[in-house]
């Protein structure tokens, strides 16, 4: 079959509905828009359903729910400290959301909506501007306070902020490249090896060779497991240290 | 163009062609490898829908969380912290409440036996206590008793050698007359008594 020969083919869009265009943007209700909702009604029965009876001893799911809850609650708590909380929902959000999709991106012919350099910016652009106008909300010019390292000498600051500048501008780029070249990456090299696997298997007496590249297909999908789960963290720790920087912008 | 993934190729018409995924149609677009269009990540024309179902599908999901599941999940946590230390709480005082029971039990158990031996003591020393007083009681009426019948004995010895006078007197009064056929005078008599050592 042709279609499992390309590995840039899983990443196509396949439009369901679509809805008509905007200029040249075409709007379409896709699969990756259903993965995403589909994402958000798994996390709702993992957080709402499973935690509907409010038990005080949890059964499996609440108790799994109570220990996300809890490890992005100590992440954000070390992250910003006491008053850090109110960006508990966001923080979660964001963590519950990427992990999942990458999770899914896991099941086999499933789409990986977390390979969209678009959408890891667009999650990346929420961070960001929380952190800018909430910043600025909260200090005013005070805010700007980012971009100057305290106890450094006066004439380095020259030289350090417009490197905290182009540092904290670079956030966003380097926050959603992460998550989006990983998972791309991955997904690709998963392909092509278990392709060659295909391929061996079809090139008469090289088939012997067909389980090398199989273990390694193996591997790798336990290490895109990792990375799926672990790339979810960075993104969650990173967003809680950017958010930070929004309420205490003095360094 | 009409048979080419519309999201591959932006046209003006694209959205007039829905192709499902896994369609034959698909499959033979791609076989024939004819066109590939951009990197699917890369084509801009979809960047504007993608953004759209994430802001609707992330929106809803904050909405979520930080509506429902977050505070029902913080109210669980703390609903749980609360009746754990409540009822470490409860634990702690009732173990306080025991050892002071047990504390009173041994202090009320330390007195009765202190409060027995007491009792013990006093009843012993009474006993014995009226067991001395009947027996100097005892003691002083024998020797009373005794005394007496001393005394008695005494009379009645003083009294017998009284008489013994008397008898020796009438007895002598009587040898005499018999011997000399007269009665001896009293005065002589009670001389002659008088000078009989024994008889005094």
């Amino acid at each position: 079959m042709a279609v499992s020969v390309d590995p840039i083919h899983q990443f196509e869009l396949q439009p369901l509905v679509s809805l008509g265009h905007i200029g040249n943007q075409q709007i379409a209700f896709t699969q990756s828009a259903l993965y995403m909702f589909a994402a958000v009604g798994v996390i709702a029965l993992l957080t709402i359903a499973a935690t509907s009876s409010r038990s005080v001893v949890p059964g499996r799911l609440q108790a799994l729910a109570e220990t996300l809850y809890e490890f992005i609650a100590d992440t954000v708590h070390q992250a910003t400290g006491a008053d850090g909380k109110r960006f508990m929902p966001l923080v979660f959000s964001l963590f519950m959301f990427v992990l999942i999709l990458n999770l899914f991106g896991m099941i086999p012919y499933a789409f990986a909506v977390t390979s969209h350099l678009i959408i890891t910016f667009g999650l990346a652009l929420i961070v960001i501007l929380t952190v800018v106008i909430y910043g600025v909300a909260k200090h005013g010019s005070h805010f700007l306070g980012v971009f100057v390292p305290s106890g450094v000498p006066k004439p380095l600051l020259l030289i350090m902020v417009p490197i905290e500048i182009v540092s904290f501008l670079s956030r966003p780029v380097s926050l959603s490249v992460r998550l989006f070249a990983n998972v791309l990456a991955g997904h690709i090299a998963l392909k092509i090896f278990a392709f060659f696997v295909v391929q061996l298997l079809v090139a008469g007496a090289w088939g012997v060779l067909s389980p090398l590249p199989l273990a390694l297909t193996v591997a790798l999908t336990a290490l895109e497991f990792l990375v799926a789960a672990l790339q979810a963290y960075v993104f969650a720790t990173l967003t809680a240290v950017y958010l930070a920087d929004a309420l205490h912008p003095g360094h | 163009m009409a048979e080419k993934n519309p999201l591959t190729t932006p046209s003006p018409n694209a959205d007039t062609k829905i192709v499902p995924p896994g369609s034959p149609q698909a499959h033979t677009e791609q076989a024939s490898g004819g066109h590939h269009a951009a990197f699917p990540p890369f084509e801009s024309h979809t960047f504007l829908s993608q953004l759209i179902w994430l802001a609707l599908a992330f929106g809803l999901l904050y909405y979520l969380m930080s509506k429902i599941a977050l505070p029902r999940i913080e109210a669980i946590l703390g609903d749980r912290a609360r009746r754990l230390s409540a009822d470490l709480d409860e634990a702690q005082r009732m173990k306080s409440e025991a050892d002071a029971a047990g504390a009173a039990y041994e202090t009320s158990l330390r007195q009765a036996q202190a409060k027995a031996q007491a009792i013990a003591q006093d009843t012993r020393n009474a006993l014995s206590a009226e067991a001395d007083a009947k027996r100097k009681t005892l003691e002083a009426e024998l020797n009373q008793r005794l005394a007496a019948s001393e005394a008695t004995i005494r009379a009645r010895t003083t009294e017998a050698m009284g008489n013994v006078r008397a008898i020796a007197g009438e007895t002598a009064a009587a040898i005499v007359e018999r011997l000399t056929g007269q009665a001896p005078d009293q005065a002589t008599l009670d001389r002659a008594l008088s000078a009989t050592p024994a008889l005094n």
